[in-house]
């Protein structure tokens, strides 16, 4: 086989092909055969390092394939494939186009064996994704889009300053382990950190997946973050500090995802919270730990796509996805429900579901390696996720008060991918020893002994009797229709008074920060433009005459310097 | 002798002197048919003797060539090296794509009776481009220097059939590059009273002799701040905006791909060749003075695009900001730096030529380079507005695009210098770049087009110089080995000091009886 049948190509040919077909349902083909064909060198070629070309005299590695880029590759391809026929019925050549740039320009990153072609698609997944969320064509996904444009291509070029850096003092270009002794190394870590959601540098993404399109929320929950993912995975396995920022991260974006409205948005803050998980297990490093963080990536690609699809489904049908404005449509859309209860389920860690047979790697991972207190804070953000996800999406989708709408249950394809997505959480909880043959190292693991199982069992027993009582007491916070802090005396009775006052406290404070820095931007622009802009002070067409001064200033500057014998 | 071997043994005249010849001849025929063809077959003609030339220098050699026979340092020597070949290839490439695109943009931008003069003053500016680069005598630098100025005020002038404002920004740029000239005169004179030789390379020996006095020290003061202005070093910019603006779009095209390159070229060529940076004082007017204007123009030229509500004075602004980075890259005075600088030299050329050509076309069509008023021309003229956008990623290095390779080697070159903050400038004043890009990309292809105005593309003898050098941009940027690999030999001619070492190759003096 040709070392130079990439995967990622296979994808860019479809996305210049596409355009080009007029057809709707020979476009819709394609999306879906693009996937399936990339597959192919991807299973059929042996490990190994292919399509290997220079630039400007060092030799770069355009397709390396090992077990770590297998399993993510393959993950991605899979999730390319369930994402194209969920948008079968997408008419939209842009919307179509950007999923496969996107999605080859994942793979191609997972695949790239150096930094500067890591580069190239790593900007390619910021210029492709955002036109998911342009797709839109409202003015708020417009600027929405924009935020989001800027902060990953931001990524990007941090990414180059460091691989700059990094090139500088190492002479090496290869895409493997860092050690963080260089400022290179530092910067490409912190782009890493960009796309992977570390706590503070997350805003874009709450801000970003839910303002698209019911398609491409689905193709973007896959990728990005998980991308980050294994580029932590392969540069900085191992590194302790990213133990306790992985667990702020399961923990923080609970309390967001609780009182939030908008169930696409409660669904980004618990994808936050599960990077959160796997970027621990990158932070132990062990061999285990880094099994358990590639694993928890497959099996939460397709569970969170699951989750998205069936909010997705709803949102398509109903045309809203706030949680107040939706229940009871178990009625009319019951397939829907039974797929988004198995999504529930899985990313609740239940036994014999997906979630439950790699995050339990992680938490092993954890305990084994001595971290207490980060196994007591995932302990909680389990539950937490339980509870948010688990319980709190379909509940109130589906059941809650009866909303009154009696939308049409989802279309085929929707039901097709979302059918197949549920079969591939139950098939690898049920039998995780396909799963873990393809995971990175070979380590015998079993999810499912008794300890596990039970204090599996406690965690969510104890998390549903806290959700029941608090609805059947009504002290829960009710569904509001908007995400107003003004109503926060129902949160402070839900929750210490102090986890509300932070919230608005940091709420104002951001708010007030971005404010800040909004009239400090516009004045520095309007500053510049006083000096640069047409007529201002340094661009006016001024008179000849300056010009010739200019002349004499320099000469005599260039002539005292050269004349008096300075130094 | 054969005819081809006499044109082998005459390439380095004959490059300047079948353009030099064609301008007369264009209008004594005085018909603007013959002078397009006379005109594209001399710049043809021009290009295929160079590049002849740089595949004979590439490997390092040096060419010598004794006009008349006379050897120098007596008669006039043309000496070309890997550096001025590199130089030579992008004022006759330029040009030759250039030419047939003035065609059709000419006929709609210049009064029909001042075609012919178009062609021969366009040809006297290449002549005069290509005679400054291929020379090796001092004074000859300044009589081309001279023929490409003087003519390059009539083009721009030729602008006034579109606006009139062409006339003041030509007169604007008489004066300033008189008074260029005229410093660049007075330090070649300096230089014959402390050397008694205009042979860049006797003056060079006589120089690497003697004691450093204080004449050569003004004289390199005259001729480094006389040739700033011609390169249009900020601050002393002033007359490029408006020359670039209001001059047909075709010669904004040529005069930005080259006449600042060859600028730079000739500051380079004293700066190493002739003076030879070991002295104190080089070194010093270099990086006091020459290195914080390059990092300025970074980011005032780069600002001052931003704000530009003309399509062509945004270019023209860039252009100031681009230029910035190759002197950057000329006053690390390390190899990699030198580098950057020559292969920047080429790529913006590339870059710089395809945008200014595709603005020209929307001009063309539109009758307006106001940025507003391209409005929605990404549906009605898409291969134009693709090749800006080629153009736009290329000024502001996104990889696979040849000004990627240019900032890459600038970046490395500033670490081999330990001097990281200037790559930490670099990066930023790119990110300045990405906005001015962004406000074209996003009038082209997010507004919607005005109502009532419908345009189509334009010809595709317009379409097809445009895309050559847009696709010369990615092509470049991806395989960059040709580009580096020359700049890098012509950066190591350079700094090896002298004019391209001893041992030249000496044409020109066989078949005399």
């Amino acid at each position: 086989m040709s070392e130079w049948l990439h995967p990622a190509l296979i994808y860019l040919a479809g996305a210049v092909v596409l355009p080009l077909v007029s057809h709707e349902r020979a476009r819709a083909g394609l999306l879906l055969a693009v996937p399936l064909l990339a597959a192919l060198p991807l299973l059929l070629q042996t490990y190994g390092t292919y399509g290997q070309f220079t630039f400007l005299g060092e030799t770069l590695t355009a397709f390396r394939l090992d077990r770590l880029s297998f399993v993510f590759a393959l993950v991605f391809s899979l999730a390319a494939f369930l994402a194209a026929l969920y948008a079968w019925h997408v008419k939209d050549r842009v919307q179509q186009v950007a999923t496969l740039a996107y999605c080859g320009s994942a793979i191609g990153a997972a695949l790239a064996g150096d930094l500067i072609t890591l580069f190239v698609w790593w900007e390619g997944t910021a210029i492709a994704s955002v036109f998911l969320i342009w797709a839109r064509r409202t003015e708020g996904a417009y600027h929405t889009g924009m935020r989001y444009l800027i902060i990953q291509v931001g990524s990007g070029v941090i990414l180059l300053a460091g691989v700059a850096i990094h090139y500088r003092e190492t002479g090496s270009l290869a895409f493997t382990a860092f050690s963080l002794e260089n400022v290179g190394a530092w910067l490409i870590l912190l782009s890493f950190g960009i796309k992977c959601a570390f706590p503070l540098l997350h805003n874009w993404l709450q801000d970003a997946y839910p303002a698209a399109t019911v398609t491409g929320t689905v193709v973007l929950s896959a990728f990005t973050t998980k991308l980050a993912v294994y580029a932590l995975a392969r540069g900085f396995a191992g590194t302790e500090f990213l133990v306790p920022i992985g667990a702020t991260m399961t923990l923080f974006p609970i309390f967001y995802a609780v009182i939030e409205n908008d169930l696409r948005r409660v669904l980004t803050y618990s994808l936050n919270n599960q990077l959160g998980f796997m970027v621990v297990g990158v932070g132990i490093g062990t061999e285990l730990a880094i099994n358990g963080a590639a694993a928890h990536a497959f099996s939460h690609i397709l569970y969170k796509a699951l989750l998205f699809m069936s909010v997705g489904a709803v949102l398509f049908r109903t045309g809203t996805a706030k949680g107040s404005e939706l229940g009871g449509l178990y009625k009319t859309m019951p397939l829907t429900m039974v797929f988004c209860v198995i999504g529930a389920a899985s990313i609740s860690a239940f036994p014999l579901f997906s979630g439950f047979i790699s995050k339990s790697m992680i938490l092993s991972a954890v305990a084994k390696d001595g971290y207490l207190i980060t196994w007591l804070i995932l302990l909680f953000a389990s539950a937490g996720v339980f509870h948010h996800s688990g319980i709190k999406i379909p509940y109130f989708a589906f059941f809650a008060h009866d909303s009154g709408k009696r939308p049409a249950e989802a279309p085929w394809n929707m039901l097709l991918a979302m059918g197949i997505t549920a079969f591939l959480c139950i098939a690898i909880g049920v039998y995780p020893q396909a799963l873990y043959s393809i995971l990175p190292y070979d380590v015998t693991y079993e999810p499912y002994t008794t300890t596990h199982v039970i204090t599996q069992f406690q965690l969510l027993w104890f998390s549903a009797l806290a959700f029941g009582t608090l609805m059947l007491t009504g002290i829960y916070p009710p569904e509001l229709r908007s995400k107003n802090l003004d109503t926060d005396w129902t949160y402070r009775r839900l929750a210490p008074a102090i986890v509300g006052f932070s919230i608005r406290f940091i709420t104002t404070v951001w708010d007030e920060l971005v404010r800040g820095t909004m009239i400090a931007l516009k004045a520095a622009i309007a500053g510049l433009f006083a000096l640069f802009g047409p007529g201002g002070s340094v661009s006016k067409p001024f008179p000849t005459g300056m010009m010739v001064l200019w002349m004499a200033i320099i000469l005599g500057a260039v002539m005292a310097l050269n004349l008096l014998d300075f130094g | 002798m054969t005819i081809f071997e006499a044109v082998h043994q005459h390439a380095p005249m004959l490059t300047v002197l079948v353009p030099m010849l064609s301008a007369p001849i264009i209008m004594l025929f005085g018909n603007r048919q013959a002078a397009f063809a006379i005109a594209l077959t001399a710049s043809t003609t021009s290009f295929l003797l160079s590049l002849q030339m740089l595949l004979l220098v590439a490997q390092g050699g040096v060419i010598s060539y004794h006009i008349g026979g006379w050897a120098p340092p007596l008669g006039i020597e043309y000496r070309i090296d890997a550096a001025n070949a590199f130089v030579l290839i992008i004022v006759s490439s330029i040009s030759t794509v250039v030419l047939p695109y003035a065609r059709r943009s000419i006929a709609d931008e210049v009064a029909a009776r001042h075609h012919t003069l178009f062609y021969a003053c366009y040809m006297l500016c290449f002549t005069g481009l290509l005679g400054v680069t291929a020379t090796g005598d001092a004074f000859n630098v300044f009589v081309f220097l001279e023929i490409s100025s003087l003519s390059t005020y009539v083009l721009v002038a030729l602008g006034a059939k579109q606006d009139r404002r062409a006339l003041s920004a030509a007169y604007d740029y008489l004066i300033l590059g008189t008074i260029g000239a005229t410093f660049f005169v007075i330090g070649l004179g300096m230089l014959y009273m402390a050397t008694g030789s205009l042979n860049m390379v006797h003056i060079a020996q006589v120089l690497a002799e003697g004691e450093s006095n204080r004449t050569v020290r003004s004289a390199f003061t005259f001729i480094v701040v006389g040739m700033a202005l011609k390169f249009a070093m900020y601050p002393l910019h002033r007359w490029l905006p408006g020359a670039y603006t209001y001059a047909p779009s075709a010669v904004s095209a040529f005069l930005a791909a080259t006449a600042t390159k060859v600028a730079i070229y000739v500051v380079l060529r004293f700066i190493f060749s002739v003076f030879g940076i070991a002295e104190e004082f080089e070194r010093n007017t270099v990086q006091y003075i020459m290195m914080p204007l390059a990092v300025v123009a970074m980011f005032a030229g780069s600002l001052m695009a931003t704000f530009s509500l003309n399509a062509k004075t945004l270019l023209a602004y860039s252009s100031i900001s681009q230029i910035g980075y190759m002197l950057l890259g000329i006053t690390l005075l390390n190899s990699t730096g030198l580098t950057a600088g020559m292969v920047h030299l080429f790529n913006h050329a590339l870059t710089k030529g395809a945008l200014f050509l595709a603005v020209g076309a929307i001009i063309y069509r539109t009758g307006s380079a106001l940025v507003p008023h391209m409005a929605g021309l990404g549906r009605q003229m898409p291969w134009t507005s693709a090749s800006i956008v080629i153009g736009g990623l290329s000024l502001i290095g996104a990889p696979a695009t040849a000004g990627f390779v240019s900032k890459w080697v600038l970046m490395q070159a500033a670490f081999e210098a330990g001097m990281w903050p200037i790559a930490v400038f670099v990066v930023l004043s790119s990110v300045i770049a990405v906005v001015y890009v962004w406000r074209l990309v996003e009038v082209l292809y997010l507004q919607p087009a005005p109502e009532g105005r419908s345009v189509s593309e334009v010809p595709m003898t317009m379409l097809v110089p445009i895309w050559a050098l847009a696709l010369a941009s990615i092509w470049f940027g991806i395989d960059a080995d040709f580009t580096v690999q020359a700049s890098r030999t012509a950066a190591e001619a350079l700094l090896a000091g002298g004019f391209g070492g001893e041992d030249a190759t000496i044409m020109g003096t066989r078949g005399r009886p």
